[in-house]
């Protein structure tokens, strides 16, 4: 994952509540094999219409999604974070997350920005009124500003995905210089717990 | 001072701990499946790792096989490509796998359980938020993206910041026609779409207790729609007669030692939770959806209900309904009986009773998919089947079908279903489909009379 320190851009504003993952990224383009293409099938189900707020001129090239409550929830599809960020966003800001949705999005190095209610509508209409100002995001202060109309606010991230983003640390590498305390724990347990899925391997293969 | 559930399991299974970031947990049982793992394999691949433990992973395909009869090839090339993929990278790294028409194929949800690899005390993990079916067991089972399943591919373990425990105390006796799927129902309309969010839920109380194991999965299954990433039910003589049915438990004397072992994973009578709410069973009825999210819940003899706010009203207009409008005048075009929420042998059976020497109404297509080959044989070694059929259900194979339309059971824009799965989302049956969430017999009953219905209301 590439590390990323701060998210520059403009904002889209999507008032809708309970965003889920099929909204986000429908079954439909969960078939592919690959990791990118997914920002076509972005909010797909909405993007015929031609009013969708995607689809207007002023928020074309946006880098940050401002929604409402409960933004991702519902199934585990990490497309939904493929899908925003082959999109071309880097930050979501919201005053609720799915779970997994949040930790997906940490994976890939999309910003989560957690806001009060009433800030998230405030940007809201800060963006509405102009479209066209720069949001910051900077992960170091944990600060969302936009300078312009000298709006800033502080939001909360662990230190520990903080930290990920910011050295873009694999997640893989980094459990694995544990690799010692895994091999020692898993030769205890596998003598107490042997694989329960084991024994169907002679059965498998049609 | 006495531990819960979760904690023992917690404890059992720390690799390193932390008490602010992340510790790392042990992975007892990785389930995968067409969908959430290409990108997974390739990931490992592109990193030249490696599957740390074949043997503690297992496979199906379930996710977009077809239900049509298996001598009728999938005809989607994507999906085909998805399920040769899985095929090629479970053989690459040496994993089980239940490919389609195989003896154990079936939806993951279902097939842990049944097999018996799904057991009391374990962590188990997979690339689908309904994972949580299987701590109705005893178990500590969450839904993860891929990424995770990257993590969990190469080194057994997952990162976990220790989540917040919640009891959901359902009390008292249920009334007759209440099934575990209005009680899951029930919690999610009070806990709200987003108030199981960092929890996991523990289900107790006589409400629970009393329900079959069956039930429990169903229950524990639908966690995740109040946002819990997990739903947990202690071990008891219930979990411990379903396990001694199932192939892949220790057999004979040995079976003995494991039961001893498994029965400590219950909460100590004075574990403390972080927050507990309490139901009265006897508060509940036969309830559906009628939203666009799992909490838009209502009674099946009642009304549509008014919108309280915007995104009620936004979930009326996409319905299609009024407010005040009684449901039992509400006509449905599909009812699909299948998911990882009730398409076990229990659900067919509930739905079949209801069905038996009636006649799905004329303008209503109606689907039975069952969880997987098992349940489909021992259905039909029961004569549901032909219940069913005679009926004029449809009578599949096994698979998610209709529960998120990728194969080709699908909604069309417009039409309204009855259906068992577990999602009411816009679309989410297919582009424009309409999704009430019921329970099997009232997903029988409604498929008889066409408009929503009781099981009470169908004439014998
Ligand atoms: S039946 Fe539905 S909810 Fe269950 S695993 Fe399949 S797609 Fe997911």
């Amino acid at each position: 994952m590439k590390p990323v320190a701060l998210v520059e851009g403009r904002g889209v504003p999507l008032g809708r509540s309970d965003i889920d993952t099929d909204q986000i990224i429908p079954s439909e383009w969960l078939k592919r094999v690959e990791r990118t293409g997914f920002g076509r099938g972005l909010f797909s189900e909405w993007r015929d219409d031609p009013s969708f707020i995607l689809n207007q001129q002023d928020f074309v090239g946006a880098a940050v999604l401002v929604a409402n409550a409960r933004f991702g929830t519902g199934s585990s599809r990490e497309h939904a974070v493929w899908a925003l960020m082959d999109y071309g966003f880097e930050a979501v800001v919201a005053s609720s997350f799915g779970d997994i949705f949040r930790n997906n999005a940490s994976k890939q190095g999309l910003v989560i920005v957690e806001l009060a209610e009433a800030d998230v509508a405030e940007l809201r209409d800060l963006i509405e009124k102009n479209p066209r100002m720069v949001i910051t995001i900077d992960l170091t202060r944990r600060t969302i500003e936009v300078a312009e109309v000298a709006w800033q606010r502080e939001f909360a991230m662990s230190d520990t995905i903080r930290e990920r983003l910011l050295n873009g640390w694999d997640d893989i590498g980094l459990t694995l210089l544990h690799e010692d305390d895994i091999s020692t724990f898993e030769t205890s347990y596998d003598r107490q717990h042997p694989s329960a899925a084991a024994q169907f391997s002679a059965e498998a293969t049609s | 001072m006495g531990r819960t559930l979760f904690e023992k399991i917690w404890d059992s299974h720390l690799v390193t701990s932390s008490e602010t970031g992340p510790s790392l947990l042990y992975v007892d049982l990785h389930l995968i499946h067409e969908v959430t793992s290409p990108q997974a394999f390739d990931g490992l691949r592109i990193g030249g790792r490696r599957v740390r433990r074949p043997d503690r992973t297992l496979a199906t395909a379930d996710h977009n096989v077809p239900t049509d009869p298996l001598d009728v090839p999938v005809a989607d090339p994507i999906s085909k490509k998805q399920l040769d993929v899985l095929e090629e990278n479970c053989a690459e790294a040496g994993i089980t796998l239940f490919p389609r028409g195989h003896a154990n194929q079936g939806i993951v949800h279902v097939i842990g359980p049944e097999l018996g690899v799904s057991q009391p005390g374990m962590i188990i993990v997979c690339g689908d938020s309904h994972t949580s079916t299987h701590g109705a067991l005893g178990a500590l089972a969450f839904g993860i993206g891929t990424s995770e399943v990257e993590h969990v591919l190469a080194t057994q373990t997952i990162p976990q910041t220790k989540p917040r425990t919640l009891a959901v105390n359902v009390v008292g006796t249920t009334p007759l026609g209440v099934t575990a799927k209005d009680i899951a129902l029930g919690v999610i309309r009070r806990l709200g779409t987003g108030g199981g969010s960092g929890y996991v839920v523990e289900y107790r109380g006589h409400a629970i207790s009393a329900l079959s194991m069956e039930g429990r999965l169903t229950l524990c299954n639908m966690s995740i729609e109040a946002g819990a990433r997990a739903g947990l039910i202690g071990v008891d003589d219930v979990t411990i007669n379903y396990l001694r049915t199932t192939p892949g438990v220790p057999q004979g004397d040995e079976f003995a030692t494991a039961e001893k072992s498994w029965r400590e994973f219950a909460s100590d009578p004075d574990a403390v939770f972080d927050d507990e709410i309490t139901i009265e069973a006897a508060s509940l009825a036969p309830l559906m959806t009628w939203g666009t999210n799992p909490s838009q819940v209502v009674e099946v003899t009642g009304v549509v209900p008014a919108p309280v706010d915007e995104a009620d009203t936004r979930s009326l207009e996409y319905m299609d309904l009024a407010p005040g409008t009684p449901l039992s005048q509400v006509a449905v075009d599909v009812v699909f009986i299948g998911s990882c929420t009730n398409s076990r042998i229990e659900d067919l059976r509930a739905a079949a009773a209801v069905a038996a020497g009636n006649t799905v109404a004329s303008s209503v297509r109606a689907l039975v998919v069952p969880g997987s080959h098992r349940v489909k044989k021992q259905a039909e070694a029961e004569g549901l089947d032909q219940v069913f059929l005679a009926a004029g259900f449809e009578w599949r194979e096994p698979g998610c079908s209709m529960c998120l339309g990728m194969n080709p059971d699908q909604l069309t824009p417009g039409q309204r279903s009855a259906s068992t799965s577990n999602r009411n989302f816009e679309g989410r049956q297919g582009r424009g489909g309409r999704t009430h969430l019921v329970s099997p017999a009232v997903a029988a009953a409604t498929a008889i009379v066409g408009c929503f219905a009781i099981p009470h209301e169908v004439a014998r």
